[in-house]
């Protein structure tokens, strides 16, 4: 697959007092992703070309894909497409990237959520809202111990933009 | 044409209520501001000053206060000094502090940016922010943001 095509759509960075080692544990294991990411497990297999998966708790696979990058406690790239039929069709596919590095005593992760062609704000907006509540959850876990539970609104605008698209949603 | 800005979400294990504190608290924004402190009454229309914690006289940004409720809203003006009086260096900071259910979400968007000042806080508020976020819930910032920021950067 050709990422060159792929422009990030967007981009939020936060700094964990944790180390590159912790982070991309915290990224890439069940244990963790089940505690910040909304009672999801992700499954990764860590090779490029290895599949990628996030499970919802009654274990359907909710988000599939493959490892386009992958270079330990340092860099993540996903296909990330959720299951939902007709999406991958009419949006393409959507690239998940996860940037690790030192900044001083603390670790600084970059996500970038990438597409091959321009998305409209409604549809991004599911993305905007639900990015910055995975990984502030994510630095509690490592930071505290405790991951925040944050629950949200479902993304209104995002999945009535979808529906309109033909996209059926869940 | 509309003028750039930058925008940043951050959800905080605190309650609204020390996330405002936070931000005006000299005593913690020392340790998460790069040893600066933030000056003012905080009513609407004082001035405010974003000043070396260890020497007042040395002001690194300055404006007036635009609309100050606490604990849920908090608008600035932003300019260097010098540039107070140029309306085209003069940009504008919202603090938007809510509750959704149990945690706080902060929202803070940095509007009618120049060029410079853009590169300066997209690369600033992630680490400044982050790091009140672990002061409030681990009770000690990072230790990279009690430093003073070398100018330029």
């Amino acid at each position: 697959m050709n990422i060159e095509k792929f422009k990030p759509a967007i981009v939020y960075t936060i700094y964990i007092a944790s180390t590159p080692e912790k982070v991309w544990e915290a990224l890439t294991s069940a244990e963790f992703s089940r505690k910040y990411f909304s009672g999801n497990a992700v499954e990764v297999d860590l090779r490029v070309g290895g599949a990628f998966m996030l499970r919802t708790p009654d274990g359907a696979p909710h988000i599939t894909g493959e490892v386009i990058e992958c270079e330990p406690a340092r860099k993540l790239t996903v296909t990330f497409n959720v299951n939902w039929p007709a999406l991958l069709e009419k949006l393409g596919p959507t690239l998940v990237s996860y940037e690790i590095e030192q900044a001083g005593d603390a670790v600084k992760l970059t996500l970038s959520q990438s597409h091959d062609r321009p998305l409209s704000d409604d549809i991004l907006s599911g993305g905007r809202a639900g990015w910055p509540a995975i990984l502030s959850s994510l630095k509690s876990l490592l930071e505290t111990g405790e991951a925040m539970v944050i629950k949200m609104q479902p993304p209104e605008r995002m999945l009535a933009a979808l529906k309109e698209l033909g996209i059926a949603t869940a | 044409m509309s003028k750039p800005e930058f925008v940043y979400v951050i959800y905080i294990e605190a309650s609204c209520e020390k996330v405002w504190d936070a931000l005006i608290d000299p005593e913690m924004t020392k340790d998460y501001w790069g040893r600066h402190r933030n000056s003012s009454d905080w009513s609407k229309g004082a001035k405010w000053q974003h000043e070396d914690y260890d020497d007042a006289s040395k002001v690194a940004i300055a404006g007036t206060v635009i609309e100050s409720e606490r604990p849920h809203r908090l608008v600035l003006s932003w300019a260097r000094p010098a540039n107070l009086g140029d309306p085209d260096k003069v940009s504008r900071v919202t603090f938007t502090i809510e509750e959704q259910f149990g945690s706080t979400r902060l929202t803070v968007v940095h509007s009618e940016l120049d060029d410079e000042m853009l590169r300066g806080v997209s690369a600033g508020w992630p680490p400044i922010l982050s790091s009140m976020k672990t002061l409030l819930e681990t009770g000690a910032s990072m230790p990279m943001t009690r430093r003073r920021w070398k100018s330029g950067e």
